[in-house]
């Protein structure tokens, strides 16, 4: 028989706990651990030493380029991504085109937000590689060669060009519900009160937008920052943006020191957690007009 | 004036998507010189190498679905009945992977599970096997989590757990035979979306070697001219089959219910 007092503790204990512990454990063994030890991989020296040499290497000039072309490319992919993103699903929510069209656009941007990867980069080759379609078709019927003129697919603006293919549906998917969200009111209010068209968006539309737009905006900035695939397919390992020189650094340690490796790594962490953290304070700032 | 504007935007996003689309369909039909053929298709679905890595991807995709309904299913469940104070911390955690980049989440596998750590799982080919399908699982928690949770949201968790344990159910019972095939509907639609997700990855695979259909889709893109169109063709049509799927099963399910 056992004590009283061990059995009251045994019941105490918190056993609501046990029915989470296998995800607890599943999320800390292969997402959260793996994360840290990278992270503080990067704080030490190979003989196990604080340091911050490991940071400090990371503005060597070829580390910087890679990670300045990089925050270059995600730049670029997500403000086209964001202008024709944001045209789309206004064309589709506001700009009278048939009901149809939207239910379509939804769908189509669900499969096309996920046909990113080593595929994409395929069709890209397929339509403006050497022999593309699109190539073939400019030569052929107008006598344009864009060869000729300089154009590459391995390129800052080929790989720019190919990363938006997958940045337009994710903008339309996440606009979507914000256009949705200005109330019909709001602009009857602002037309009562003799407001202009270009009035109403400059002053009423646009900045109760504005947080939404920020936001995805930084969504997709990490979300082209963080794609390794794409790039790697499209150029082989010519082009050197950050994911690609920490793939080769993790496959061959080409930069002759692993922990310079996890401070790459630790560098993609920062840059594509804090782009994160603006989009969700974005999006609680945004959702104040959603109610 | 609005029209044209919108119509002009629309066309424009119409080409953008389109094109490329086109553009690999017609390119993985010109293998045969002079003439449209199927022969790029033909000689990718005859390549062994095709089929072994894709059927070792579509393993790895289901084995991924199993293991991520396992995990998913219990813990949403719990946090919603027994400690909703964990809900954000939980939430929290299931976001992560799309913040942290895979690249440097299978970075830290490599270090820590290689031959000479406590947990060696990298030095098997069958414990590599399950590192990748794990890491499968970090990577698709965002959308499984996503898809339980709000088929979760939908039914009254209390009263269809307190009426089944009044029956003499098991915790094991409540979970297979109440709740799960109460939100299969979400269950699946995640299940589509992970499988979307696996069957192509790449960068998971590269790094721990294993002969998935993402390297081999690198690996054509390399050597071959008109087989990778037609594997983009495949993969385009795979993942559309997916997505329709997410749209279609709820549909089919309503239809059988209202028939009741």
């Amino acid at each position: 028989m056992m004590p009283s007092s061990f059995r009251a503790t045994w019941r105490q204990l918190p056993w609501n706990w046990l029915g989470v512990a296998p995800f607890l454990i599943f999320a800390a063994l292969f997402l959260l651990w793996p994360t840290l030890n990278i992270v503080t991989g990067a704080f030490f020296n190979a003989d196990g030493d604080l340091t911050l040499q490991n940071l400090g290497n990371l503005f060597a000039p070829e580390i910087l380029n890679a990670f300045s072309l990089s925050i270059r490319l995600s730049l670029a992919s997500a403000v086209i991504g964001c202008l024709i993103g944001f045209a789309i699903a206004l064309a589709v929510c506001l700009g009278g085109l048939p009901p149809g069209l939207r239910a379509a656009t939804m769908t189509f941007s669900g499969v096309a937000s996920n046909f990113a990867g080593v595929p994409l980069s395929f069709a890209y080759v397929a339509t403006l590689g050497r022999v593309g379609f699109v190539t073939m078709l400019l030569r052929d019927w107008f006598g344009v060669n864009i060869y000729a003129l300089g154009f590459n697919m391995i390129s800052f603006w080929g790989l720019t060009m190919t990363y938006v293919f997958f940045q337009i549906p994710l903008m339309v998917l996440i606009i979507t519900p914000a256009i949705d969200g200005l109330k019909r009111e709001w602009r009857e209010a602002a037309e009562v009160l003799g407001a202009t068209n270009a009035q109403y968006w400059r002053m009423v539309a646009l900045p109760v937008l504005w947080p939404s737009l920020l936001g995805t905006l930084a969504l997709l900035f990490a979300n082209a920052f963080g794609a390794v695939a794409t790039a790697i397919a499209l150029t082989g390992s010519l082009l050197s943006i950050a994911p690609i020189l920490l793939f080769n650094q993790i496959r061959g340690d080409v930069l002759q020191d692993p922990h310079l490796g996890y401070a790459l790594a630790f560098g993609m962490i920062v840059i594509t957690g804090v782009s994160n953290g603006l989009y969700i304070v974005m999006r609680s700032r945004a959702e104040r007009w959603m109610k | 004036m609005k029209r044209f504007w919108s119509c002009a935007a629309f066309g424009l996003g119409v080409c953008y998507f389109f094109l490329p689309l086109v553009g690999m369909l017609e390119f993985s039909l010109k293998m045969r010189r002079g003439s449209y053929s199927l022969d790029a298709y033909a000689s990718v679905l005859g390549d062994p190498q095709f089929q072994a890595t894709f059927a070792y991807s579509t393993m790895m995709a289901l084995l991924t679905i199993v293991f991520g309904v396992l995990i998913v299913v219990p813990t949403v469940y719990w946090v919603r009945l027994k400690l909703p104070r964990l809900r954000p911390v939980i939430e929290f955690i299931t976001l992560l992977p799309l913040v942290i980049p895979p690249i440097v989440i299978v970075f830290g596998y490599i270090r820590l599970f290689n031959t000479s750590s406590w947990l060696p799982l990298t030095g098997s080919s069958s414990g590599t096997n399950l590192l990748l399908m794990l890491g499968y699982s970090v990577l698709s928690l965002p959308y499984m989590y996503r898809a339980v949770d709000t088929g979760l949201a939908a039914i009254d968790l209390r009263t269809l757990t307190e009426a089944a344990q009044s029956l003499g159910a098991g915790w094991v019972t409540v979970l297979a035979r109440v709740i799960l095939p109460n939100v299969l509907v979400a269950v699946l639609s995640g299940a589509f979306l992970t499988f979307a997700i696996v069957i192509g990855e790449y960068v998971f695979a590269a790094l721990l070697d294993r002969p998935a259909f993402g390297p081999y889709l690198v690996w054509a893109g390399g050597n071959k001219a008109y087989e990778p169109a037609a594997l983009a063709v495949m993969t385009f049509a795979l993942t559309w089959g997916c997505m329709a799927l997410i749209q279609l099963v709820p549909r089919l399910f309503k239809h059988q219910r209202a028939q009741r």
